[in-house]
């Protein structure tokens, strides 16, 4: 039930503004791939597996082709149509072998003409297909165990973190944490993957803050949460990120691995990470497309902009990052139940009637998007040390998301900043939880707020501040407004950043049937 | 407080009671036991007598105890030693301030790991906004301008990257240390500014995990941060030595 009453034709102005901002963006997109694209093609197709005998350690063989194909005639056309003529015209059995025959220097790829071209063009969307069928299959399974098993008794989902950098530990910790009653784990990455131009090669037991993700890491951590959802008779969630420069690689290995929700923004990358704009662009729109071909939901980053800039102050700039979030997402296939849109609880608790602001930016969230599954994210920068202050707080933050109908609530930890959880910090914040679902579950049923009282007055200036903003971005132009320091007081022109040269203009020719399928199917 | 005490223990409601508390987990099963092995390590840290106020299972395998208890030892004031940084922790609102009193501009830092070094994890958590260890990095900062030039930055496109930007701060960072390259690559890159700027070379910081912070005059530079450095240190050693180079008192 609607209680801020907010005015419909606001409402369809700010969508109507995000399409706006966003159009130039997709277009852009649209006319470019990446090598990360390419990469994640060719993983669809088939290929796996790295060259240890490098000199610079493990380089998976994706990269090796890649690179090669780059060096020997671009990757305008794609890499699929030099890559499965080469594999047709040396007569190899999987791209893996190419891959060794590339490495050995015995391969020069060209595009292919007439006879050669359709043959590849054929053989290629074959393989892709068979990608994809995989991806099929992987959701077909996870609604089948969804139904065996059941989804979680309440709402919000309860979503905990575990982060040791090895896989087997992550997963002593993952099963506890499912049977005290997370639904929803995530296996943080190691400090800097984002950065990496490649996705590492199989389990991994040395990570720094986090567990490198890798095929290999993903199936491990699938299997044993699908031995622990048995046991607990509820089908416990498996998060990742598909982020930073190999976003596209790592949405189809989440396909690939039956991963079920993936941290997947439109623009925290080139933010916080100071990658190339028109590189996340790319990359993320076909992350997306996989994602929605997955049935993954994906869960987006609008807390950090609240950690780096005042929650008060930048309230209408998370609810304009949600509106262009929402819209790239819809743009890219993914409908609204797979749109898990980002907030969280980061007003200074000094602030008076902090607690009456945060219901209303969380209370606007929800009516702006009613069928999303929006992820509640707990304080971090207030959390001083002083853990008892801290675990009020984390109180407080569980009541607001009971409060306001969230949808995934990420259990705050009373050592944020400190420490790394310790087993009873965890135990801890999912006993604060407890209390306040079982003692408050179902008191939004009586929160009707005055309708002129703070909450809901704050609720409207906050969508007619976004409104404003979104206006602005779309006379500026969205690349433009990245550039000039809009978001999270970062300035990110659209030609500098981290991995712009791995972006290339699309050839008229331009072939890449992982594209064309999801294309197709939305 | 009126006459300066010498010896002092913990206050819980009563001066000299020397009550304390404290939680923790055992790796045992929930029960008797496990309360009397919680008995047992607060006996051995101090407290006598302890209480095992609370306990409860984590798992099978897990207890969680919290104990209060009265510790036997005291405090000496007169020990007390602590090392004094020589300059304060600012808070990046402080940094922005006291940067505008001095320099009248923003700062300009160059960044990047050099040499063959390809690992910006170092560099990124200090330089990134996102930052590290819960603090953000150095382009958060209103008065500073970054230029992060990444990994495998060579030593002369340092330096030239260090002109064109006017760099006040040039802070490089090595991870790789096989055959001490990381003690080498910083010697020659303080080398070179002092050949190609001479005093009016920018300041030198070089940080990474097998640094030590005694090995500034060794390697030619201003400072060396080792393991564990938060962007806030570095911000704030930065308003320090821009205060020094302006002779103005912190």
């Amino acid at each position: 039930m609607a209680l801020l009453d907010l005015d419909p034709k606001v409402v369809a102005t700010a969508r109507k503004l995000a399409a706006r901002a966003a159009e130039p963006v997709v277009s852009l997109a649209k006319a470019h791939t990446t090598v990360a694209v390419e990469r994640a093609t060719l993983r669809l197709a088939g290929i796996t597996g790295a060259d240890s005998t490098h000199r610079a350690g493990d380089v998976p063989w994706v990269n090796r082709v890649i690179d090669t194909v780059r060096e020997q005639c671009g990757l305008e056309h794609g890499v699929v149509l030099p890559a499965f003529h080469a594999l047709r015209e040396h007569n190899l059995g999987t791209l893996t072998e190419l891959a060794e025959a590339t490495a050995a220097g015995q391969i020069q790829f060209r595009i292919p003409t007439g006879k050669d071209l359709t043959a590849a063009r054929k053989a290629s969307t074959s393989a892709v297909s068979k990608g994809l069928r995989a991806v099929d299959r992987n959701r077909a399974q996870r609604d089948k165990l969804i139904t065996k098993w059941g989804d979680p008794a309440q709402r919000p989902w309860i979503y905990l973190i575990v982060a040791t950098g090895d896989i087997d530990e992550d997963v002593i910790q993952a099963q506890n944490a499912a049977r005290a009653g997370a639904d929803i784990i995530a296996v943080i990455r190691s400090t800097g993957q984002s950065l990496l131009d490649y996705v590492p090669e199989g389990a991994t037991h040395h990570g720094f803050a986090g567990t490198y993700a890798t095929q290999e890491n993903f199936r491990i951590m699938r299997a044993a949460l699908d031995d622990v959802s048995k046991e607990v008779g509820r089908y416990v969630r498996l998060t990742n990120y598909a982020s930073g420069l190999c976003m596209p690689e790592i949405a189809v290995l989440a396909g690939l691995q039956r991963l079920d929700m993936m941290l997947n923004d439109s623009m925290y990358g080139i933010l916080f990470r100071d990658i190339n704009p028109i590189r996340t662009f790319v990359d993320q729109r076909f992350s997306r497309q996989v994602h929605a071909r997955a049935g993954i939901i994906i869960n987006t980053g609008e807390d950090n902009y609240l950690t780096t800039a005042d929650a008060v102050d930048a309230a209408h700039t998370v609810t304009v990052s949600q509106l262009l979030n929402e819209h790239f997402a819809h743009e890219a296939g993914l409908p609204d139940h797979l749109l898990g849109l980002g907030h969280a609880f980061e007003i200074n608790p000094k602030v008076p009637d902090s607690f009456r602001l945060e219901l209303a930016h969380a209370l606007l969230a929800r009516e702006l998007f009613p069928d999303a599954p929006l992820k509640w994210m707990p304080p971090t920068k207030h959390m001083t040390g002083d853990v008892f202050d801290g675990y009020l707080l984390d109180g407080f933050f569980n009541l607001a998301g009971v409060l306001t109908g969230q949808s995934i609530l990420l259990v705050g930890m009373m050592t944020e900043a400190v420490v790394t959880p310790f087993l009873s910090d965890r135990d801890l914040a999912l006993k604060n939880v407890r209390y306040v679902l079982n003692a408050a579950g179902s008191l939004a049923e009586d929160f009707r707020p005055s309708p002129d009282g703070l909450i809901v007055k704050r609720a409207h200036q906050v969508l007619g501040e976004a409104v404003d903003l979104l206006e602005r971005i779309v006379d500026d132009g969205l690349l433009n407004a990245i550039a000039d320091g809009t978001f999270g007081l970062m300035k990110r022109p659209a030609d500098k950043g981290k991995g712009a040269d791995g972006v290339v203009e699309k050839a008229p020719e331009y072939f890449n049937p992982a594209s064309e399928m999801l294309e197709a199917a939305q | 407080m009126t006459d300066a005490k010498r010896y002092v223990r913990p206050y819980g409601d009563t001066t000299g009671d020397g009550m304390i508390q404290t939680s923790f987990t055992l790796p045992i099963p929930f029960g008797p036991k496990a309360d009397g092995a919680a008995l047992q390590l607060a006996n051995k840290m101090g407290m006598d007598p302890a209480m095992v106020v609370h306990s409860n299972p984590i798992g099978d395998d897990f207890t969680f105890f919290v104990v209060y208890g009265s510790v036997k030892h005291l405090v000496d004031l007169d020990e007390v030693r602590v090392v004094e940084r020589e300059y304060p922790l600012l808070s990046p609102a402080e940094v922005n301030s006291a940067l505008k009193k001095v320099l009248r501009r923003k700062l300009v830092v160059v960044g990047g790991c050099i040499g063959t070094d390809a690992h910006t994890v170092g560099i990124d958590a200090i330089l990134n906004i996102k930052g590290f260890a819960g603090e953000k990095g150095l382009e958060y900062y209103r008065e500073l301008k970054v230029v992060n030039l990444g990994a495998q930055v060579s030593v002369p496109e340092l330096v030239r990257s260090a002109r064109t930007e006017k760099a006040d701060a040039v802070l490089i960072s090595q991870v790789v240390t096989q055959r001490d390259a990381h003690i080498l690559n910083t010697q020659e890159m303080s080398a070179a500014f002092r050949e190609a700027m001479g005093d009016r070379r920018p300041l030198l910081v070089a940080g990474g995990p097998r640094f030590d912070p005694l090995m500034a005059g060794e390697l030619g530079v201003d400072r060396v941060f080792s393991r564990g450095t938060t962007p806030g240190e570095v911000a704030s050693y930065l308003v320090h030595a821009m205060q020094e180079k302006k002779g103005v008192a912190a």
